[in-house]
């Protein structure tokens, strides 16, 4: 009976919560990186079958700041609505874009409230939290237990785990990057937990916020472009490689 | 049909069950400020009276206080609702700091707070009855900004309240300039508070000039200005009227 409340188990450990976290680990990726200046998310768009349209997994909660979600979408949604509003109240009484950092605590003490009453259930949504303030670009992973943490690049949801090992391998490189290398490394990312499956922008959606560039999600010409053009590269490089020695075709991807 | 309305309307909105608990005038009252922008801040300038009516009652009340690291406000009107305004600036300052994460409230930010606590009490039949100037930088950025009893806010390159409005503006159109230097904006400054302590009554001559920079606040010690009257029309003042002292 009690693994249905969020009470304590005699081991020290809050099951709902961990259920929570499971929820998130189910729900299709988003990835998020950022640099000093910019920060971009990206997300896996599952739709249910052909007919229908697919979820939306990446929200504008204000001119300076958006989120990816990963797990229910639903209380994404409802959340996105309490981002969204936090803000509007922040910028109605300070004329100022509430800083990222405030507004990322705000939810993590939403969510811890629910860790802690016993009518109440966690929040099973994953958020990636990208944003920009005076102190530069942030990327923030808020998560049902209530706890957040800054991160200069994060993977959520299924199969994350490929596109952390991207990232592990190329994040010292980001702080510096360019606004079109993160794209491009967003969209690699994405591609690594697609395990085979062709990375078309029909699967993919991409959004950016930066210094004199307010939060949007790309266009998905210019998403297809920036994929065509990774997979030039990849060709090229392959061929190179091909040329060079005798190396099996699974090398790993190389860096762009 | 109508005086009922009346007495609804009063019970609700203008009264309580004890009588009415709105300001419907002001007591002690503080008379200009003037804050002007220079090259590494801002400068403003406030004399220390508190008048009671027509009498010159108090003579060492600070009008200019700092906000935080980056601000610094300026009051006249009502002394006691500058002091509740200082009260108020005191609890966000403070839950400002308390997050301890590295943002802070600028100038920019107060100013902001400010015009929606004036308007929204103003809005309840109910003011503060002060006119506020907010100056202050951050991050190299110079702002001046003022609030008025019923909400109004703007910002400038030069500021007055009260007589300053009058008597000290078309000075500071005419005389102000981008990058002024410290001495230039205290002189200037100087010379819009001596005219307003000849021609205001309820200046007094006993003032301060506070400084913010990006390092932060100064308000200077209380001075007096000089003065001079020894005009040859003070002279035999009742010449030609007979019958006059």
């Amino acid at each position: 009976m009690f693994r249905n409340h969020t009470t304590w188990s005699p081991a020290g450990r809050l099951f709902q919560v961990e259920y929570a976290m499971e929820a998130v680990k189910q729900g299709s990726a988003a990835i998020g990186l950022r640099s000093k200046t910019h920060a971009v998310l990206a997300s896996v768009n599952k739709a249910n079958s052909e007919l229908s349209s697919h979820q939306k997994k990446i929200f504008k909660i204000d001119d300076h700041i958006g989120i990816a979600i990963a797990g229910l979408t639903a209380d994404g949604r409802v959340l996105s609505r309490y981002l969204r509003s936090e803000c509007i109240n922040y910028s109605f009484t300070y004329e100022s874009p509430l800083p990222v950092g405030r507004l990322v605590v705000q939810l993590a003490d939403k969510a811890q409230v629910c860790t802690q009453r016993s009518w109440k259930r966690p929040y099973g949504v994953g958020l990636l939290v990208a944003g920009l303030d005076e102190s530069g670009a942030h990327l923030y992973y808020n998560c049902p237990s209530g706890n957040y943490f800054e991160y200069q690049a994060f993977a959520i949801g299924s199969r994350s785990q490929a596109a952390k090992t991207y990232l592990e391998r190329k994040f010292e490189t980001f702080m510096d990057s360019s606004r079109e290398e993160l794209i491009k490394d967003a969209l690699f990312a994405i591609k690594e937990t697609l395990q085979g499956e062709k990375l078309t922008n029909s699967i993919c959606t991409v959004a950016v916020v930066g210094v004199g560039e307010p939060f949007h999600v790309m266009d998905q010409k210019t998403v297809q472009e920036v994929i065509d053009s990774l997979e030039i590269t990849e060709e090229r490089a392959d061929q190179g490689a091909a040329m060079q020695e005798d190396r099996s075709p699974e090398t790993a991807p190389m860096d762009i | 049909m109508n005086s009922i309305d009346a007495t609804i309307a009063e019970k609700g909105l203008m009264s309580s069950e004890m009588g009415s608990e709105r300001t419907l005038y002001p007591y002690v009252t503080g008379t200009s400020v003037i804050g002007i922008k220079y090259k590494d801040g801002i400068l403003m300038a406030a004399d220390m009276g508190g008048s009671y009516g027509s009498t010159l009652r108090y003579k060492s009340v600070e009008r200019l206080k700092p906000i935080g690291k980056h601000s610094l406000i300026g009051a006249s009107g009502e002394i006691s609702d500058f002091q509740e305004i200082l009260r108020y600036l005191d609890e966000l300052i403070l839950y400002d700091n308390m997050w301890d994460d590295g943002n802070s409230l600028g100038p920019k930010e107060v100013h902001n707070y400010l015009t929606r606590v004036m308007y929204n009490r103003r809005n309840k039949f109910n003011p503060l009855w002060n006119s506020l100037v907010l100056g202050g930088v951050k991050n190299g950025q110079k702002y001046l900004g003022t609030v008025s009893m019923i909400g109004v806010h703007f910002e400038d390159n030069h500021i007055a309240t009260g007589f300053g409005n009058h008597l000290a503006r078309p000075i500071l159109r005419k005389e102000w300039h981008e990058n002024l230097s410290f001495e230039d904006g205290v002189k200037l400054l100087e010379k819009c508070m001596r005219v307003l302590l000849y021609r205001d009554r309820s200046a007094v001559n006993k003032l301060q000039i506070a400084k913010i920079t990006e390092e932060g606040v100064t308000i200077s010690q209380p001075y007096s200005l000089k003065t001079f009257w020894g005009f040859s029309a003070f002279q035999n003042p009742t010449k030609g009227a007979e019958g006059s002292w």
